[in-house]
């Protein structure tokens, strides 16, 4: 079937922020819809709040709106673009709620706006999990035994009928929220209370707790002529139990048989269709009881999704933008393969390789409130039902042993592969093993071991392995752990290889067997690091080795069809495969035979030359799509100067991995050793093709290509852009305080210590309140504002017994004076070596203390003088200077008493550039690569009909707000501070300040109230602050109510307020009038550091809880009032509706 | 360190060093690679790789074992295996031996640690070609030599190896009693109730190297099945007068085996000649042996389709199913008033094509009982989105009794 013409215009709903359980996933498949929904002729229209996306560059969809995605705003939207469909599967879980919500709403009838990819009733049979096991039921399909509670006591019966352990879980939620095992009474009443609270429609599913089974997922597509195919099946390294989302997963499934494989196929087709999903792609998850084969189904999503996005880069197979194909009426015929040309979409991938997918966790950042007592110290790490992983790693090998130890090293955490490649660890298995099997110690780490296997963390890869070097039997590995023991067989087969090389001796050995001896290891997925420690030899040795015996991997392509077919997609992985065993009869290997191993030779564009982009690994706190937006950017810019553009990523989720981006794809770890492969493989391939490679770009990764960038340097690899060195001279803050100084440029004091005495000695001598962080992190880690000699020994005391793990990590503390209430900025600029531009300035809405990457900030600054900004401009070209700085650089600067002071300068390109490109309409990271390419800034801004007055002249304000992932782990107290702990972001746009504000706030899901009841409660300094707030709410209608002291004060200064008690006060209390929803807005600033159960946390915890907006600083109380104030003025008293307008951003920019 | 201990020589002079793995000795045959990630103990014992050394393309080979219900005939018929990596354990609630026991076993030659995606690449260029697996023999010029004897597959009889040798019932428990692993493979797949329906209908499979699970859904759909060898007389199997015939799929090139279409097209001849409503189903070589036997060609693929993925269209319903495929040659089609035929008879009609290269996958004889897909509907491995068509030949089965009623 043709595509439809009678659809011209199509809207297309994003996912909003970056959120645990709904990552940057949704711009890659979105941004895919929206190419090649265009390239087919249609308007598009796109909707989405999180300007850190590819998709809302306003280059791509025809009209881009940064809007909140409340119904309210969809409705505008569609009232102003009138499009003729909505295609919400794409968006994740918050594009297909909202476009019920439309639906519910009547908002798609009234504008006739019809749903494709999946109409409402197929998206509530697949997400309302009463209507699913119905339909499911209907079908034949075997569920776990379950029932639907609506309260405590519907709960309480269904538990017992079905017994425990039970599953529950709240319908309508994201990433699991609120979803639990419990295995007793207790727990049950407990957790099933939570659900049906976090449940939008408070139902909760009571379920039949697989314990111990395996689980997978097939993604599925479904055309309008019911052709179903499987695009890829995915096994869950982890049994049932662990959420997806937090579960090691590998592509394909590797122990079904090939009738549980179709039986499964054949199960999944059959949900698709009674489910109703029309066209389109869905993932469905399956449980299989290891003991029998039975298999249950467990849920499926009609949408694409997480796991869609992994299946799409493990196979190659595009499933959004096939989605998008399909939703517009093609069949799956009638689409071409990309990667083939000459076969049809209409068939199912097959690979000749393994996916292992990782999560990655940032427990750390989020250690609860806790007296510790009654749990073991890492408790609160333990992997369930609810997700709680903040970022993915995909790695590709040829077997599964290569693949999960190029996983693990993609993970940044410091591991080089599975063991081996730390010494501590080493000396502590060793240490174990020679101690008598009945000594204390052995058995009290054989116990905690025990309990670490039956009680699932992000260590688990690990513990297995240590507990196969403590001789540990698969059996009982698996009695504890449930994980297949296929699984841990491949891990002990690395762990076996690694006794082999350690047992090998140099001495007695000739280099020969040494060669044979690196190749081997290499093909079971060994790093140099590891080896280098195993053989207790410097890394470098190993790596001269290989370049001198020429031991490099060989890149295959990702073809979807197992070498089939000619492949045309440059997308590959590497692996040592065939490094030594492929010959030809009589003589050398012809090129021919080389280029049928070594892939990468045969794919080449007709180029000037070539660049290599480093990009930004697994997201994490601190580091995330903003960085891929930059690289995606990057490599667009190379491909406009028609040079060869190379992308080295291994993050399954982003934009950047599509093998649509690049002119090839390297899907590897981003790691010195394995760009350094990459890098030397494009060397020899240059010298075929004549195509020099000019050099490598790690200016917009983030950390991750940084912290290899001297090492780079090293082995002679160019770098374009600003030298490591540079970079470096920033980094170091003892080396930055001498440029500071030496360009008499104000910065804080400051001073660095090992230890306690000397950290009290700076810190005594620039005087108290202290900033303190270890040196060389990113995203504020273990970074704390200290006020006290107290508070300073108890932070050293940790930190140097968390540098004690990690050996790595520097033991250098940094300490600054903490320049308290003063305003701060970030800046982004972009330097040629000559000129400066200054791309924006943002002002932050906290103050000083909160990590810049946590703060709200608007644009262009509200409270500078036009002095000042020259000021600023002054600085950074010094600055730019005197670092040699070629391309993009940020500044973080801070305002006290008029003075500018330099807090940080980052060579680089920023977390903001993103939301400085959509705010300004120029991409600033296209410019700054170009500048890096020799491009001249008065050029560059030429062509794009851009100057700098533009920055400081917009007609709009826009304003960045974060969201925070404290729902998902319980206990934590939700203070801003100078540890950055968002996972994402939204913005703002409009006319002023104060609507931007109150848009960010609805986009980062906190509903700014227009009436009801305040609640205050705020620290002795911040109270005289608190009035002129008060005041401005009660004249807005608010009624107040107050903690005693708030409220005393209060009263005191003649503003009526209700008192409320105190948790040791009496009932009810704060707790009680929040869960009672009795308030609609809380502001409450902190009273001291957190980790104890004061009533400020029990406040904060409690109105995050109940999705109550809660505000922690006066600067951003502030905000909402204001914002309340222009939200009212527009306010729609008879639909009782928010009424604010919306505006694209072609249309800001020509404004 | 003595990684390799096994080579791959092929016909160009190209070989691969491997680890010796199953049955230590020497093996030869055209090596073809097959793209499915399940299914091996299903295609090791697919009597249509008789006379190939059959390559997996998927990496990891074993890790499910071997459960012998799986089998698609009474032992492997591989003439060798080539894989990236053997599973050492396996790990299947099904399972009761590991793949190399089973090699080992029925003494076929293995061999692992080869770049098996190098070699499909090279196979895919070349074209499939002749070669041997030697654990013994490590001198590479004389297995060079060997191999340039081994004869081609073209027009060679593979059937007359892997067709039973004398007619039986292969549900009968007689049989049964005779094949241990029969009791397991044929009628206790956990998968397939071979019960389901009482014997009806009286069905002839001529059997060229019949897949278990051609039997297996055949009976389960109510046929009884006198299964008799791919040489029996056109005369005793018309005296069987059966209610339908099933042609089987089997190994090797269609011209290698005059006598199979010969007889087929005596029996069609016979039908149409003396009116006799007598439904014939062709399966992959079956498929082949029809369109012979009635004027058709055939002819070899570069490199053969094997595999579990291949997207058929129906022409009729013009829907597509992904399909199991294991077939080296294809029939010849040709374009009339755009209207793809059988290319040498117009009567008969081309009602499936392959999305990937469009070949011919089934063809039917106008106004005749009589159909036949180059595929394999039965699956095993691969999807059952084909199972429809023992439906369809039930159905037409059935149509005879209405007739006769009637």
């Amino acid at each position: 079937m043709p595509k439809r013409k009678d659809i011209k215009k199509i809207l297309i709903i994003g996912s909003g922020p970056i959120v645990i359980g709904q990552a940057c996933e949704f711009d890659y498949s979105g941004t895919q819809a929206i190419k090649v929904l265009k390239k087919e002729g249609y308007k598009i229209i796109l909707v989405n709040s999180n300007p850190a996306t590819i998709m809302t560059d306003p280059e791509f969809a025809d009209a881009t709106y940064i809007e909140p995605l409340i119904p309210e705003a969809l409705e505008k939207i569609i009232e102003k673009e009138r499009p003729d469909a909505i295609l919400p599967t794409l968006g994740g879980q918050t594009g297909l709620n909202l476009a019920v919500k439309l639906y519910e709403r009547g908002v798609l009838d009234k504008y006739n706006v019809e749903l494709i990819g999946a109409k409402v009733e197929a998206i509530k049979r697949g997400e309302d999990r009463k209507l699913f096991k119905e339909t499911m039921l209907k079908i034949g399909l075997d569920l776990p035994k379950s029932g639907f509670a609506y309260n405590l006591s519907e709960a309480e019966k269904i538990a017992k009928e079905i017994g425990f352990p039970l599953i529950i879980r709240p319908s309508f939620t994201l990433g699991g929220t609120g979803s639990r095992i419990v295995f007793n009474e207790d727990e049950f009443v407990d957790a099933a209370r939570n659900a049906l609270q976090s449940s939008m429609i408070s139902e909760i599913l009571i379920e039949e707790y697989l314990n111990g089974w395996k689980e997978y997922e097939f993604e599925v597509m479904r055309d309008c002529k019911d052709n179903c195919v499987v695009v890829c099946s995915i096994e869950n390294f982890d049994p049932m139990g662990v959420h997806t989302g937090d579960s090691i997963t590998v592509a394909p499934a590797q122990t079904l048989t090939d009738k549980e494989y179709q039986r499964m196929r054949d199960m999944a087709f059959k949900c698709i269709r009674a489910v109703g999903v029309e066209t389109g792609g869905s993932n469905i998850q399956f449980a299989v009881n290891p003991e029998n084969g039975r298999i249950v189904i467990i849920e499926m999503n009609p949408r694409v999704s997480r796991s869609s996005a992994l299946a799409s880069k493990a196979t190659g197979f595009p499933i959004a933008k096939i989605a998008a194909l399909l939703a517009v009426g093609y069949t799956l015929d009638e689409i071409p393969n990309d990667i083939t040309k000459k076969t049809p979409a209409c068939f199912e991938p097959t690979v000749d390789y393994v996916v292992v997918k990782i999560p990655k966790f940032a427990f750390e950042k989020f250690r609860p409130v806790t007296d510790d007592k009654g749990f073991s110290d890492n408790f609160y790490q333990i992997l369930g039902s609810q997700m709680k992983s903040i970022g993915e790693v995909m790695g590709i090998g040829k077997t599964f042993k290569e693949a999960l130890q190029k996983a693990i090293r993609g993970l940044e955490i410091n591991r080089y592969g599975l063991g081996g490649d730390v010494l501590n660890e080493e000396k502590m298995i060793e240490k174990i093993n020679s101690l008598p099997d009945d000594s204390a110690e052995k058995q009290k780490f054989l116990e905690k071991l025990r309990y670490n296997l039956i009680n699932p963390n992000c260590d688990r890869l690990f513990n297995i392995r240590v507990a196969l070097k403590l001789k540990i039997d698969i059996d009982e590995i698996y009695n504890l752990s449930k994980i297949d023991k296929w699984f841990i067989n491949q891990i002990k087969e690395i762990v076996e290889f690694e006794e082999k090389i350690k047992k090998f001796s140099l001495e007695k050995r000739n280099k020969e067997e040494f060669v044979s001896l690196i190749k081997e290891a290499k093909k079971y997925g060994f790093s140099d690091r590891q080896l280098s420690n195993l053989l207790k030899k410097e890394e470098k040795e190993i790596l001269n080795l290989r370049v001198e015996e020429n031991i490099l991997p060989n890149y295959k392509v990702v073809d979807t069809c197992a070498a089939e077919f000619e492949a045309y997609t440059p997308y590959f992985y590497s692996t040592y495969e065939g490094i030594d065993n492929v010959s030809v009869l009589d003589g050398k290997k012809t090129t021919q035979e080389l280029y049928l191993i070594n892939e990468s030779f045969t794919f080449s564009k007709k180029a000037k030359g070539k660049i290599i982009v480093l990009g930004s690994g697994p997201n994490r706190i601190g580091q995330g799509i903003e960085f891929d937006y930059c690289c995606v950017h990057a490599v667009m810019a190379i491909k406009e100067e028609n040079l060869e553009a190379i992308m080295v990523n291994c993050n399954p989720e982003t934009v950047s991995t599509d093998y649509d981006i690049s002119d090839k794809l390297y899907f590897e770890p981003v790691t010195f050793e394995d760009v350094f492969n990459i890098y030397k493989t494009e060397e020899l391939i240059s010298k075929k093709t004549k195509i020099p490679l000019l050099g490598v770009i790690l200016q917009f990764g983030g950390q991750t290509p940084l912290n290899i960038s001297l090492k780079l340097k090293s082995q002679n690899v160019k770098i374009l852009g600003t030298q490591p060195e540079n970079i470096a001279l920033a980094e170091d803050r003892e080396l930055f305080a001498k440029v500071l100084t030496k360009l008499k440029l104000p910065y804080p004091a400051h001073g660095f210590a090992k230890n306690y005495k000397d950290a009290l000695k700076v810190a005594k001598r620039m005087g108290f309140p202290v900033i303190v962080r270890p040196s060389y992190v990113l995203g504020g880690r273990a970074m704390e504002i200290i006020y006290d000699e107290f508070s300073l020994k108890d932070y050293l005391f940790k930190l140097f017994e968390e540098t004690s793990i990690h050996p790595d990590v520097s033991k250098v503390v940094i300490i600054d004076r903490f320049l308290e209430e003063a305003i701060e900025l970030d800046v982004d600029a972009i330097c040629d070596g000559d000129d400066v531009f200054i791309a924006g300035i943002m002002e932050h809405i906290e103050a000083a203390g909160v990590h810049s990457g946590d703060s709200a900030c608007v644009m262009p600054p509200v409270s500078l003088t036009k002095e000042q900004i020259d000021t600023i401009f002054k600085y950074i070209t010094l600055l730019a200077k005197e670092l040699k700085v070629k391309g993009l650089m940020n500044l973080q600067l801070a305002v006290k008493d008029g003075t500018i002071y330099i807090l940080e300068v980052n060579p680089r390109a920023s977390r903001t550039v993103p939301y400085v490109s959509k705010t300004i309409g120029l991409p600033v990271a296209k410019v700054a690569t170009k500048v890096m390419l020799g491009y001249k800034l008065k050029d560059l801004l030429k062509k794009y009909n851009f100057s700098q007055e533009k920055v400081f002249n917009l007609k709009y304000y826009t304003v960045k707000e974060v969201v925070l992932p404290f729902q998902k782990f319980s206990n934590v107290d939700i203070v801003l501070s100078p540890e950055m702990r968002s996972t994402g972001e939204v913005m703002g746009i409009d006319k002023n300040f104060p609507l931007a504000y109150g848009k960010s706030q609805f986009s980062a899901g906190s509903e700014i109230p227009i009436g009801g009841k305040v609640l205050l409660s705020v620290n002795n300094k911040d109270k005289p602050k608190i009035l002129n707030i008060a005041r401005e709410l009660k004249n807005l209608n608010f009624k107040l109510v107050a903690t005693s002291g708030t409220a005393d004060f209060l009263l005191k200064n003649g503003i009526d307020c209700e008192k409320v008690n105190k948790l040791s006060e009496g009932r009810p209390n704060i707790v009680d009038i929040i869960s009672n929803k009795e308030v609609v807005l809380v502001i409450n600033t902190p009273t001291g550091k957190g980790r104890s159960f004061s009533d400020g946390f029990y406040i904060r915890r409690t109105s995050t809880v109940n999705n109550i907006p809660v505000v922690t600083t006066i600067e951003a109380a502030r905000c909402i009032v204001n914002s309340i104030k222009e939200l009212k003025k527009s306010y729609d008293i008879f639909s009782n509706k928010i009424n604010f307008e919306v505006s694209s951003l072609q249309n800001w920019y020509k404004s | 360190m003595k990684e390799y201990n096994a080579v791959l020589m092929l016909e160009t002079g190209v070989y691969f060093k491997g680890r010796f793995f199953g049955y230590e000795g020497e093996t030869s045959g055209e090596v073809i690679f097959n793209t499915g990630i399940v299914g091996y103990e299903e295609i090791l014992t697919d009597p249509s790789y008789k006379g190939q050394i059959v390559v997996m393309t998927y990496p990891h080979i074993g890790n499910y074992g071997i459960n012998y219900y799986d089998f698609e005939s009474s032992s492997p018929k591989v003439e060798g295996f080539v894989v990236n990596e053997f599973s050492k354990i396996f790990s299947n609630w099904q399972s009761k031996d590991t793949i190399e026991n089973l090699l080992k076993k029925y003494k076929i030659v293995g061999i692992e640690k080869v770049d098996t995606r190098a070699l499909t690449r090279y196979i895919r260029e070349k074209g499939s070609m002749r070669g041997i697996i030697s654990h013994v023999n490590q001198d590479l010029k004389k297995l060079y030599k060997k191999v340039k004897q081994i004869p081609s597959i073209v027009g060679r009889d593979l059937v007359k190896e892997v067709s039973c040798k004398e007619v039986y019932l292969p549900f009968s428990l007689e049989y049964q009693k005779r094949n241990e692993i029969s009791v397991y493979s044929l009628s206790k797949n956990l998968f397939i109730d071979v019960n389901a329906t009482p014997a009806k209908y009286k069905v002839i499979v001529i059997d060229c190297g019949c897949k278990f699970n051609i039997m297996r859904l055949l009976r389960k759909y109510g046929c009884e099945l006198i299964v008799v060898p791919a040489d029996t007389s056109f005369e005793k199997i018309i005296n069987y007068s059966p209610d339908g015939i099933l042609l089987s799929n089997g190994p090797g090139d269609p011209e290698g085996i005059p006598y199979v279409f010969k007889t087929v097209e005596k029996i069609i001849n016979y039908s149409i000649n003396n009116n006799i409503y007598l439904p014939i189903f062709g399966i992959c070589l079956g498929h082949q042996v029809i369109a012979l036997s009635l004027g058709g060609e055939t002819y070899k693929l570069k490199f053969g389709h094997h595999g579990i993925n291949h997207p058929v269209k129906n022409l009729t319903t013009q829907t597509i199913e992904i399909t199991s495929q294991n077939h080296n040659f294809a029939v010849k089609m040709e374009e009339v008033n755009g209207k793809l035929y059988v290319k040498g008879n117009k009567n008969l009609e081309v009602t499936h094509i392959n999305l990937n290269d469009f070949s011919c996958e089934g063809l039917r004889y106008k106004n005749l009982p009589i159909f036949a897909v180059q595929y394999h509907p039965e699956a095993a491995p691969g999807p059952n989105d084909a199972k429809y068509l023992f439906e369809e030949f039930i159905k037409m089965i059935e149509k005879k009794f209405t007739l006769i009623r009637t």
